[in-house]
């Protein structure tokens, strides 16, 4: 049986998760000290080579997993929170709240959300915080009209019609039969959101927007902008770290969205 | 789509939907302006000023006014084209931005229309032929680049084709050493135009070659595509003149839906190659606090992908009527 892209990009995430865990294991040197000399090759003492500072590139890249999957997941978790909160709402209020609702969905996904981040971190300062509440309170939209849609459909479903009329409480349906349907859905949601919050995060750090606190990928690319023509090592590790998270979260995503009854 | 009054009307009625968007905007920049730390008065008037001095100012300056009153001041100046003046440049904001918007419209088109030209050849091929390892090899190499960030595939090319080939220019829009004119300078900016544009193009190459893929490949199963074959068309005929026409709308509504992206990407693209365009502008007016310039560009640049949600769709209705009853 050959392995089907969901089980690599779930293996390959479950791998970054245990990377990101045992990251003070596994590369012993501290990514913020000084290891070596200066923009050394990759070799067996330093097995991503050197940054400009002489700063291990492995230990920046194994400890930088942390910063992107924390992004990723704490805002995904926010974003999939008030996705539900407002879809949900919406669907079953219906009427005048689901207008509302919508509305006010359709303005949120209608800004420009790169850029609201750039001006809330110039206004507010580039506090880790602050990004991924930026990051999470603007990826929501999507995944609500989303939400909305199945909610809808499943309560125009009979067996809703009957547990309804076996005295079923809005907040029984919604947990025994909107929710389980709606889960496979959800679950390619949230892997996105994930995927589109760690570039998010990758692009600011990489432009010197980032927390200058935070040890993270973009801002190691950032980095290696400098030094692209001496050291080809320095942009290419923290590159690839980042694709391969983003890409194990589309492949996840994806077979979701394929096969919504797996 | 010929101009009937009908579809002005419809137009006219997705204008108007797109008005709130523009007065939210401008709402929310405006709230998000007064929560931030910091008393503007004190940019006003120095520090050290007596009590006296500082209600002295705040009245000169309005910010003693109900806050309602601030904002309808500022919308009734956002509105009429008053963006507020920029530290930087020491010149209004919007000059500033219009000075800075032809080079991005120009790496903003030329990129896509790349990525639609390549995208849409690529998902024809192999929606023509499912299944065959040229189709894999493509499918695979697409979701490889779009899950890449595009200012580290910037950096890859830059390293490959400028630094170790040495084909093309690494940075900038123009040769800072020579004054060019006429043709010799049109050629020399797109020499510089090639490695940004680019970059910028890979992602939603990837993204048009997958909608394009997934649609074409529908069409050639529907009744119709059977029946045509059935009456002696050509593969190729089928294909070309059958499946892509209706392939179109998609492709349309995805440029809209991608617009607020493609923008961002833009920002870092510009970035990455020192292009002197508004996303550039706005990273450097962001790292030198030139809050004016950084509200402004946030106004516009939202009203920019309202208009380009609305261009396209209005494309898409000109493609496909049935849209037009949405």
């Amino acid at each position: 049986m050959r392995a089907s892209p969901k089980t690599i990009g779930l293996a390959t995430l479950a791998v970054l998760a245990l990377i990101a865990v045992l990251a003070p294991w596994l590369a012993g040197i501290d990514p913020a000290a000084i290891a070596g000399e200066a923009l050394l090759p990759p070799s067996g003492q330093h097995w991503f080579g050197t940054d400009d500072l002489g700063r291990d590139l492995f230990s920046g890249v194994v400890h930088g997993s942390r910063t992107s999957l924390v992004v990723g997941v704490v805002a995904a978790a926010l974003s999939m929170s008030v996705a539900l909160l407002v879809g949900g709402t919406a669907a079953m209020g219906g009427g005048a709240i689901d207008q509302v609702l919508m509305r006010g969905t359709e303005f949120v996904q209608a800004l420009p959300r790169f850029f609201l981040i750039i001006l809330i971190v110039s206004l507010f300062g580039s506090v880790y915080s602050i990004i991924i509440l930026v990051i999470g309170l603007t990826t929501w939209p999507s995944t609500a009209r989303v939400f909305r849609a199945q909610v809808q459909s499943v309560l125009a479903r009979d067996f809703v019609l009957a547990a309804r009329a076996s005295g079923g409480s809005n907040a029984a349906i919604l947990m025994r039969h909107v929710l389980p349907h709606a889960a496979p859905v959800l679950a390619a949601q949230a892997s996105y959101t994930i995927a589109g919050a760690i570039l998010a995060e990758a692009g600011l750090s990489f432009l010197g927007l980032g927390d200058p606190s935070v040890l993270s990928w973009g801002a190691l690319l950032g980095g290696a902008q400098h030094f692209v023509r001496d050291a080809w090592w320095m942009a290419v590790f923290p590159g690839i770290a980042i694709t391969l998270t983003v890409l194990a979260c589309n492949l996840v995503a994806d077979a979701f969205v394929r096969s919504p009854q797996q | 789509m010929t101009a009937t009054p009908s579809n002005w009307s419809w137009l006219g009625r997705r204008l108007l939907l797109a008005l709130p968007v523009v007065a939210g905007v401008t709402a929310l920049t405006f709230v998000l302006i007064h929560l931030a730390p910091g008393d503007p008065i004190y940019a006003l008037a120095g520090d050290g000023g007596s009590p006296a001095y500082y209600a002295d100012m705040r009245a000169r300056y309005g910010l003693d006014r109900p806050l309602l009153a601030q904002f309808a001041t500022y919308a009734s100046l956002v509105f009429s084209g008053d963006l507020g003046y920029s530290f930087m440049f020491q010149s209004p904001v919007s000059r500033v931005m219009l000075d800075h918007l032809p080079s991005t419209l120009l790496l903003g088109t030329t990129a896509l229309l790349i990525a639609v030209v390549a995208g849409v050849a690529l998902g024809v091929m192999c929606a023509a032929s499912p299944g065959t390892w040229f189709d894999r090899a493509v499918v695979v190499t697409t979701s490889a680049i779009y899950a890449a960030p595009v200012f580290w595939t910037g950096q890859l090319l830059m390293l490959l084709l400028a630094l170790q080939l040495g084909w093309l220019p690494v940075a900038g829009m123009t040769s800072a050493r020579e004054t060019l004119t006429g043709l010799a300078y049109a050629a020399d900016v797109a020499r510089h135009l090639i490695l940004p544009a680019l970059t910028l193009a890979l992602p939603f190459t990837a993204i048009v070659f997958s909608v394009t893929r997934a649609s074409v490949s529908g069409m050639l199963r529907e009744p119709f595509i059977a029946a045509a074959a059935a009456r002696g068309a050509s593969r190729w005929r089928l294909v070309a003149w059958h499946a892509v026409p209706n392939a179109a709308p998609p492709i349309a509504a995805l440029i809209g839906q991608h617009a607020a992206e493609l923008v961002a990407g833009a920002a870092l693209t510009e970035s990455l190659f020192g292009w002197p365009g508004m996303g550039y502008l706005v990273l450097h007016a962001s790292l030198h606090r030139d809050y004016p310039l950084v509200t402004g560009a946030f106004i516009l640049i939202s009203a920019g992908v309202v208009i380009v949600n609305l261009a396209t769709d209005a494309a898409c209705a000109w493609l496909d009527p049935r849209a037009r009853l949405a």
